[in-house]
């Protein structure tokens, strides 16, 4: 009798805090149509290479020197080689050059002519980032060999200046770029995805939900019942978990047929890679917001764990290019356990044997969390 | 037969880090009494009122409910209470039914009482409706509901009618007073309606800065001073002199934050009056208007700390 009505209570608890989340229109845009259109925007613009153009400032001697004119290499590859722009406006590019791939992308460069100062001018603004200097029947090339794009626009420039003519193959038959399932960046993005919408999710939707809660005193005349105040924290988790399922569902179902994505490992591991995630982050949403009441400190609280962890757990792009001191440390923030394993589940056919243990670290964390959570709780 | 106190307050201290709210209060109140726990803003009643349902813990003293303290009596006394904090606000995308019904499911009741408590409050129509959608009224009258649910013994409210128009008022004077027909339930109501405290109570106590400075039946506080009458004026040039107070009359004269009109409370009318008149012609002030009439709870609280209770 009384076990059956502690299940009702719960069961009306969840039902209640349920209702409040899908009758609110924007849950349905925020939480999964957005994710959708992210995932669709990533990674098509990550999966298909655009038209890269390359600007480039040329300086040319004042006048063409009688004897040597096979040393104006740069002169003769412009006039040879490029398409010429006869315009008069003087902002105009003088000459272009479009190199076609199918692969990495075409380039298209676009040659403008000026003097020294106003090419130093355009560099530091950025419009340039190589500056062409013909110099006693050398080309010289001026840029910054730390800014990796202007590198790449002397590498092919360098490579294609002073040959003669110009072999471009429309369809580049030495580059084999890899589409196998598993190594686009769309399955590098997905999981990212899911870990993102678990986290955001748990500790918006928990953690601000408390807070609110907390403001309007909900919480104080909730709990002036008799209703068992776990079973408050352990409704709102369980809302919160379901919501973030639906949504995971929909957002790797959207990806699965749009973009044919699979999963190559355990299914079984990867939902309780996926719960462990849920009870971390909402273990840790319900100790922050464990004492406030003010939404704006709330609305901080929550910013100083979320925007760390997006920044570092590699949810869009790796985390190999920060520092080698910092990698093991980023390996072990929980947005980082969850993004990877879930990755390894997805993309190299990870089970249980290569998650159990992160899948225990996360659930531990969430259950110190909480249990600490709810010693500071103020519920008034 | 003299019944044990539902509800005794002994000697309560509390203080917040910036003020004591309140200081050395004893109260007794027996079952089926209607309480009003009359005071200004900052007289210390809601801190009164939530030490008594456990929300906040005294510094000093104790508090007994049924003869029981809080401590280790928490679901027990949760149980036989009910209350409406000042403002609380429910999920907003919850139906008025759903909401009772989530109250109801804390004290193991069903659907019916859901439907019982509806229609007691008068939100039949609204029923269906988002929390959010109601007007104050009809918000202050599901908490009142929800207050109801588990039929209490002990109904404690804060504050019911603050900000709702005079008709919304009066239903919830309605809802109140029905119960206090067909119930035996104690009630102890802050307000700082004169008004409320009458029409609603059996019992007044007033309350500013932390102390209770009298209590009694309506009957029993106007009667100390049922003599007394109370002349109100307003004065036709000029305002009423800030020093009236020190020019030797032997009784008081209140004025008010503007000036131009007053309230004296007379016990010897044969000789006071003559005096005050005498004043006035001696200070070449001129009546537009003078009444005179029965002291009220109003003019009482007046006496007590020498402003209105809305002032």
């Amino acid at each position: 009798m009384n076990r059956w009505f502690r299940l009702y209570q719960l069961w009306q608890l969840t039902a209640a805090l349920f209702r409040e989340i899908i009758r609110e229109p924007g849950v349905l845009f925020w939480g999964i149509l957005f994710p959708i259109l992210m995932s669709l925007g990533l990674g098509i613009a990550f999966t298909k290479k655009a038209d890269v153009i390359r600007k480039v400032a040329v300086i040319l001697p004042n006048q063409k020197s009688e004897t040597a004119d096979s040393s104006f290499i740069l002169d003769n590859f412009l006039d040879l080689n490029c398409e010429k722009n006869n315009s008069a406006d003087r902002d105009a590019y003088r000459w272009k050059l479009v190199l076609k791939d199918d692969k990495l992308g075409n380039s298209i460069f676009f040659f403008y002519e000026m003097d020294w100062q106003q090419a130093m001018i355009m560099l530091k603004r950025g419009t340039v980032n190589v500056v062409l200097l013909e110099k006693d029947g050398n080309t010289e090339y001026h840029f910054d060999p730390l800014n990796p794009d202007a590198q790449l626009s002397y590498m092919k420039l360098n490579g294609l200046i002073g040959k003669g003519k110009i072999v471009v193959s429309e369809s580049n038959p030495n580059i084999k770029p890899l589409t196998v399932t598993g190594t686009r960046y769309i399955d590098f993005l997905v999981p990212g995805l899911i870990a993102m919408g678990v986290m955001m999710s748990c500790m918006w939707g928990i953690s601000y939900g408390l807070i609110e809660k907390r403001s309007k005193k909900l919480l104080r005349r909730l709990v002036a019942t008799p209703m068992k105040k776990s079973h408050f924290l352990i409704a709102l988790i369980t809302v919160r978990i379901t919501m973030n399922f639906i949504e995971s569902a929909v957002l790797f179902l959207f990806a699965l047929f749009a973009f044919k994505m699979v999963i190559q490992g355990d299914i079984s591991a990867l939902i309780l890679m996926f719960l462990a995630g849920n009870i971390a982050f909402a273990g840790i949403a319900v100790f922050v917001s464990s004492h406030t009441s003010n939404t704006e400190v709330g609305n901080g609280l929550i910013n100083v764990v979320v925007f760390p962890l997006m920044v570092l757990s590699g949810i869009f792009f790796s985390y190999q290019n920060f520092p080698g001191w910092s990698i093991p440390v980023i390996q072990k923030l929980p947005l980082t356990m969850l993004t990877d394993g879930i990755r390894s589940i997805f993309n190299e056919g990870a089970g249980y044997h290569e998650v159990a243990i992160p899948i225990l670290i996360l659930t531990a964390t969430g259950i110190i969390f909480f249990s600490a959570g709810l010693k500071i709780f103020k519920w008034h | 037969m003299v019944t044990d106190p539902v509800i005794e307050v002994k000697n309560v201290w509390k203080s917040f880090k910036t003020v004591q709210a309140v200081k050395g209060v004893d109260l007794a109140i027996p079952k089926g009494q209607f309480v009003a726990l009359l005071g200004p803003n900052g007289a210390g009643k809601t801190t009164l009122v939530e030490m008594i349902e456990g929300i906040q813990k005294p510094d000093k003293g104790e508090i007994t409910i049924m003869g029981k303290r809080w401590k280790g009596h928490e679901d027990e006394l949760h149980r036989i209470i009910g209350i409406s904090l000042q403002e609380t606000r429910f999920i907003d995308k919850l139906r008025v039914s759903e909401t009772l019904q989530l109250f109801a499911a804390f004290f193991n009741l069903g659907k019916q009482k859901v439907d019982e408590i509806i229609n007691i409050v008068g939100l039949e129509e609204k029923r269906k409706s988002y929390v959010v959608n109601l007007s104050g009224g009809q918000r202050q009258r599901l908490a009142i509901g929800i207050s109801l649910i588990n039929s209490p013994v002990i109904l404690l409210l804060d504050e019911p009618t603050t900000g709702l128009d005079p008709n919304a008022r009066r239903e919830i004077w309605d809802i109140l007073q029905a119960l206090k027909e067909k119930s035996e339930t104690s009630m102890i109501l802050t307000t700082h309606y004169m008004e409320e405290a009458e029409n609603l109570c059996d019992y007044i106590i007033i309350m500013d800065q932390g102390v209770i400075l009298r209590e009694g039946t309506r009957q029993q506080l106007l009667e100390e001073s049922t003599d007394e009458k109370v002349i109100e004026f307003s004065i036709e040039n000029g305002l009423i002199p800030e020093d009236i107070n020190s020019s030797g009359l032997s009784f008081t004269v209140h004025r008010d934050a503007s000036g131009e009109r007053g309230s004296v409370a007379l016990k010897h009318f044969e000789t006071d009056l003559p005096e005050f008149m005498a004043y006035l012609k001696s200070k070449s002030i001129s009546l537009k208007h003078m009444e005179c009439r029965r002291k009220t709870l109003d003019d009482l609280f007046v006496s007590l700390t020498g402003r209105k209770i809305n002032e």
